[in-house]
């Protein structure tokens, strides 16, 4: 038994792996994923890594603000990227906000496919009025861009919620903001998928045995409509951290004093023209360089799995 | 055919009553209408004469409907920060956006069509590779990092154009132009820049995959086969075949560039409508937000509208129906 | 001088596996209006001579040795704009899907009259007057009117007339055709592998003829050479190498083709070409294709006796009805109409038509996965409703088992085997542990002729022949009294078919099973069939048992499909084969 587990390990990850080959064959993949396998330790071990806490108010001094990087003049070793307007050193608002940028987005990504597949998967599947129901509700969502929903789901939220909570459950109403805007591609994935494979036969095969509709859908198709989705999600992780990077520029985004990216971004803007350069420079290179390393990724899973490229 | 176009209206139909549920649950449900006109000393009394007034007491489908009269009828109601009409809002932020968003899906239809065919037919050339980079990086950049780094580039360093507003309109009615002056192109070139390099990408690497698509059908190997010409079989038979999915898109990218005209106004400080929903949002103005809502998925809905039709009249398989034997 | 000649061909697609060698040293002349026949099984490198011929070898292949000869012109080592410049003047091809050769924006006479004067120094009126004539030629009827319709206004037939008219167009000297009949009903084959004669003859064109069906190679062919793994077996006139074949492999090739004037009572088996059948690396304990034998004998069902009725059904029909938008009418469309059958214990039923005609459909309803159903089917003396309405655990559903046409989707491409096979077993309640289960399934695959270790592995890693086997394992390993076979082996090669069709026969013969055998393919259905059941447009056409319908059909239909079907005189009789 324990020879035969063995051997089942080693056949899926040999070298019969297409996958795993062209990975290693290409080298932009790797230096892409080896880019986001370092900024995902990072993220991780931020608290660790970082010199401070830029949340914790009590870290930072105002008098140190807007030091310029160490290496100018005027410069200090404990602040190696310099600091922003209230006194944050650099290194740990990016380091930090990185992560709090990558967070939401991963949990909106997951958010949007659990909710997408989830409707998509059984629309295709058991057709119909439900099929018909979740189609127009998908027209309805598309005929309202990313960027217009989740503003909108942001202005609801400020509406409805009172000040301070509104504050404390910005995390998740950004979640919701982001991952609603972006449920409808992997839904529309997994009904063209499972249209797809309903009409295989190995589905019909289930179905004359007497396989319930939902275990059919779950353990038969799902599996089949894996690539694709792998593909639209890393898409859409790229998609939901530059969404959160533009509305918390706009203001809209994550409170003040818990700054992701795009937040810094928003604060160097208005001392980029008086000379504090830093402000707004290593904010953008370290978003800019995120979400490439996530589209190379992608890129290259969608030529990777794409059976008629090969 | 034309089952199909009535088809593709009452859907649209469906798709406007949605939204327009939605605006109304917004301005009636989100916050109260009466507490943000009246100030702090009116009475419950007053307050609730208001109220009355306004029918907010009436039965709510009733008060649907009458949402629904005064959308259509172009009643929008007032601002709750500023008071103004929103009719007057809007038709003052109107054609900044436009102007804008037209200029953009210009530019990039201009550069990125061309460049798409270029290395869906070239894959191998440097020039390709180079273009692909060039994407690549183009579709990992936020719209306002762009829009920093140009006004960065152009407005503070080299300080050749402007880094904010419209600039010098000339008037035809109620709408304002950039066009006609060169300080307004000057100012409009900027933003429209900006607008227009996230689409270009977009449009480039949707162009070459859809042309990578048409060269590997038996239909473009036949051709091959017959030995035409090279500049046939690209640009007869392949690049028709491109461009009837890829105007779909295009349809769907004008949505696009009316979201992100959105972070351009920002950066910019382009008075458009864009800028005026972020205040909304800001601000908690729902009407405006209401309005705003109603007014962009009207313009989806026609522009999509406008597509699908397109669509039906191009590709003879819907137009023309099916086998006679 | 040959027309076109081939000297030594090799090609080879570099892999990361190491070279694949495509073709091995492949010869070839063909002379002006000379139809020659290129055949063999799948993956014998046939297209790879086809496309290598054109100048248009997919991917990483190339002519690594030999040479190609066009009138003594040398081809190989031509640069890429020299070679273009041959395409369609000299030599052209056709392809095997209609519904893809053309391109669906233009018209045809668009297309036509492209190709016409981007060849000939004709003016545009000119043209259009021959691209006229072309369509004539090609057998289309009312060509005026339809030179200005879009391709997928034609129907399958058509379309392919209007590639050939294409192909013609040019005026070339070679025309290659790779399955150009493969993908049309039988009906529209031989109307189109005549015309294809007529050409040739009346044109004065060479033919290079790509095709894995003998039935094609006797109808038309004047020459042919057998391809097996890349290098020709044996090669001559048609009539020789069909009606006398001297080497091994074409002697079984030519036996395993199904012959409609007589039954044989099993096919002459290929030696497996496949090494992985006679893998003996993993083996369960216990498991072995007699323990199959005996679980399988071990269940209620068994016999062979003729007299019981197993399935009955009378007057079966289907209606669809559709919709395509709001503001269209409700059309109906009667799949099925008042169909009426039997079958008894141990008994085949051939169920043939072509397609449209319904039989797929009388299956499904059968089993009862289609939505609506009018009519009674009743199985072992009960009332069979739909799949539906029936409970889970209704022991119909273990004992009707359904094995598809197609066998590269009728798999789960996710699912391990072993996870496959034992899916009913578990579902069913057929084992008491995993270890039983897990024994079943291993000797169920031995039973079918697959090693044991095709438990680990996933469909995508098995050849079509052995992906069918591996679901006849499936729908075994549910001690079925009826099995339903759509079109089983029709997406097989012919010497995979005959091994197939001998398993079938194998396992009805000691398991007693019934089996309704449906296919458009009547030389199969006469080897297998004891009765026979023919569908046209739905109706029921012709019913009767099956020596006396093939000696001698009574209905008109039954005589026009039967004649539809290639001649296979040519071909030597089987039973010579296989003794000598």
């Amino acid at each position: 038994m324990g020879a035969r587990q063995i051997q089942l390990w080693w056949q899926r990850v040999s070298i019969e792996s297409e996958l795993l080959y062209l990975f290693l064959r290409s080298p932009a993949a790797i230096i892409a994923a080896a880019f986001v396998l370092l900024i995902v330790i990072t993220i991780i071990l931020a608290p660790l890594i970082a010199p401070t806490d830029p949340y914790d108010l009590s870290s930072f001094d105002i008098l140190d603000s807007l030091i310029p990087p160490a290496w100018a003049t005027d410069g200090e070793l404990r602040f190696l990227l310099g600091t922003d307007d209230q006194g944050r050193d650099m290194v740990s608002s990016i380091l930090y906000g990185a992560r709090l940028s990558i967070m939401i987005g991963a949990v909106s990504v997951l958010f949007a496919v659990v909710l997408g597949v989830g409707l998509g998967l059984a629309a295709g599947y058991l057709g119909g009025r439900f099929d018909m129901i979740v189609m127009r509700v998908a027209d309805v969502q598309l005929s309202l861009p990313a960027i217009l929903t989740a503003l909108l789901i942001d202005g609801i939220a400020r509406g409805l919620l009172p000040g301070e909570s509104h504050d404390r459950l910005m995390f998740f109403v950004l979640v919701v903001a982001i991952g609603l805007s972006l449920w409808v591609n992997f839904a529309r994935m997994a009904r063209a998928s499972t249209f797809v494979e309903r009409n295989k036969e190995y589905v019909q095969a289930a179905e004359i045995m007497g396989l319930s509709p939902i275990r059919i859908m779950v353990t038969h198709i799902l599996p089949n409509i894996m690539g694709p989705l792998m593909v639209i999600v890393t898409v859409d992780l790229a998609v939901a951290i530059l969404l959160e990077a533009t509305l918390s520029f706009l203001g809209v985004g994550v409170p003040a004093d818990q700054p992701s990216l795009g937040t810094l971004i928003r604060i160097g803007t208005s001392y980029m023209f008086s000379g504090e350069w830093w402000v707004v420079l290593f904010p953008s290179s370290a978003l800019i360089l995120l979400i490439i390393s996530v589209n190379v990724l992608g890129d290259f899973l969608r030529d990777a799995l794409n059976p008629r490229l090969r | 055919m034309a089952p199909l176009i009535l088809n593709r209206l009452a859907q649209s139909i469906f798709v406007m009553l949605a939204v327009g549920i939605i605006a109304f649950s917004l301005f009636r449900f989100v916050g109260d209408p009466v507490a943000q006109m009246v100030g702090q000393e009116t009475s419950i009394e007053d307050q609730e004469r208001l109220r009355e007034e306004l029918g907010l007491n009436d039965a709510v489908p009733v008060q649907f409907v009458r949402f629904v009269k005064n959308m259509v009828t172009g009643e929008f109601g007032f601002s709750y920060r500023t008071r103004q009409p929103i009719g007057e809002l809007i038709k003052s932020r109107l054609p900044a956006t436009i102007e804008l968003a037209f200029v953009s899906l210009i530019i990039s239809l201009i550069a990125g069509i061309p460049a798409g065919i270029y290395t869906a037919i070239h894959p191998n050339r440097k020039t390709s590779s180079a273009l692909l980079l060039v994407t690549l990086i183009g579709v990992s950049l936020p719209t306002f990092v762009i829009g920093i780094s140009l006004i960065y580039l152009f407005g503070v360093q080299l300080a050749w154009l402007p880094t904010f507003g419209r600039g010098d309109t000339v008037e035809f009615g109620w709408w304002k132009s950039n066009f006609f002056t060169v300080d307004g192109w000057r100012a409009l070139i900027l933003p429209a820049l900006t607008l227009g390099l996230y689409q270009l990408t977009l449009t480039m690497r949707l162009v070459r995959s859809e042309m990578q698509e048409v060269l590997r059908t038996d239909y473009l190997n036949f051709a091959i086969a017959r030995g035409l010409s090279w500049r046939s079989i690209y640009y007869r038979h392949a690049l028709k075949n491109t461009m009837v999915p890829v105007v779909t898109i295009i349809g769907l990218q004008f949505g696009g560039i009316i979201a992100f005209a959105i972070v351009t106004e920002s950066v910019f400080q382009w008075p458009g409508l864009g800028l005026l929903f972020l205040e909304s949002i800001q601000f908690v103005d729902i009407p405006v937000m209401s309005v705003y809502l109603i007014l962009i998925a009207l313009l989806f809905v026609i522009v999509n509208l406008i597509v699908d039709i397109l669509y039906i009249l191009i590709d003879p398989r819907i137009r023309v129906s099916g086998a006679k034997g | 001088m040959a027309l076109l000649e081939i000297k030594n061909l090799h090609v080879e697609f570099p892999t990361r596996f190491g070279t694949h060698v495509a073709v091995a040293g492949y010869a070839l002349q063909i002379e002006r209006g000379e139809i020659h026949g290129l055949v063999g099984e799948s993956g014998a490198g046939k297209s790879t001579i086809g496309a290598a011929v054109l100048g248009l070898l997919p991917g990483t292949g190339h002519v690594t040795a030999g040479e190609i000869r066009l009138d003594d012109q040398l081809l190989t080592g031509l640069s890429a704009t020299a070679w273009h410049a041959l395409r369609g003047k000299r030599i052209s091809m056709i392809f095997q899907d209609p519904q893809t050769s053309l391109n669906p924006l233009l018209t045809v006479e668009e297309q036509l009259v492209e190709t016409i004067l981007h060849h000939l120094p004709l003016s545009e009126q000119d043209g259009r007057a021959r691209a006229l004539e072309l369509m004539e030629e090609v057998g289309i009827r009312d060509a005026a009117t339809r030179i200005s319709d879009y391709p997928h206004q034609f129907s399958g037939g058509m379309r392919q007339r209007v590639v050939i008219a294409l192909a013609l167009a040019s005026e070339p000297d070679v025309i290659v055709a790779d399955e150009p009949t493969t993908a049309l009903d039988v009906s529209v084959q031989k109307q189109i592998l005549a015309l294809i004669k007529k050409l040739a003859k009346e044109r004065d064109v060479g033919i290079l003829l790509i095709t894995h069906d003998m039935g094609v190679i006797a109808e038309i062919t004047d020459t042919v050479s057998v391809l097996l793994n890349g290098s020709c077996v044996e090669a001559g006139p048609t009539s020789e190498v069909l009606g006398a074949p001297t080497q091994a492999y074409t002697r079984s090739l030519v036996a395993s083709v199904p012959r409609m004037d007589r039954r044989v009572a099993r096919f002459p088996e290929l030696q497996s070409r496949d090494p992985k059948d006679t893998d003996t690396s993993y083996q369960i304990e216990g498991a072995s294709a007699e323990f199959a034998s005996d679980w399988l004998l071990s269940g209620d069902e068994q016999g062979s006796d003729h007299s019981d009725t197993i399935i009955g059904v009378n007057d079966l029909s289907v209606v669809f009805s559709s919709r395509p938008s709001f503001f269209q009418k409700k059309t109906e469309f009667r799949a099925a109409n008042n169909v009426s059958f039997k079958i008894g214990r141990g008994e085949t039923l051939g169920l043939v038509g072509e397609s449209g005609s319904g039989k797929s459909t009388v299956a499904k309803a059968i089993v009862g996965i289609n939505p609506t159903r009018q009519g009674q089917v009743s199985f072992l003396q009960r009332e069979l409703e739909l799949a539906h309405k029936r409970p889970t655990n209704d022991p119909s559903r273990r004992q009707i088992q359904m094995i598809f046409q197609d066998p590269y989707s009728s798999l789960n491409n996710r699912w391990r085997v072993e996870d496959i096979i034992s899916e009913p077993i578990t579902f069913y309640g057929l084992a008491a542990s995993k270890e039983e289960t897990l024994k079943i399934a291993a000797s169920m695959l031995s039973l079918v002729g697959l090693p044991q270790s095709a438990l680990l592995k996933y469909p995508h890693q098995f050849s079509g022949g052995q992906r069918q086997r591996i679901a006849i394992a499936r729908a075994l390993v549910a001690r079925p009294t009826l099995l339903i076979c759509d079109e089983p082996t029709s997406a097989l090669d012919v010497s995979v078919q005959a091994q197939v069709l001998n398993l079938f026969k194998d396992i009805q013969t000691k398991f007693g099973l019934s089996i309704l055998f449906i296919s458009h393919d009547l030389p199969v259905v006469r080897q297998m069939s004891d009765s026979v059941v023919v569908m046209r447009n739905g109706d029921v056409v012709e019913a009767g048992p099956s020596e006396s319908f093939f000696e001698n059909p009574t209905h008109a239909y039954s005589q026009l499909l039967m004649s539809e079907m290639p001649s296979l005189e040519l071909l030597a009789d089987p039973e010579k084969l296989i003794a000598g």
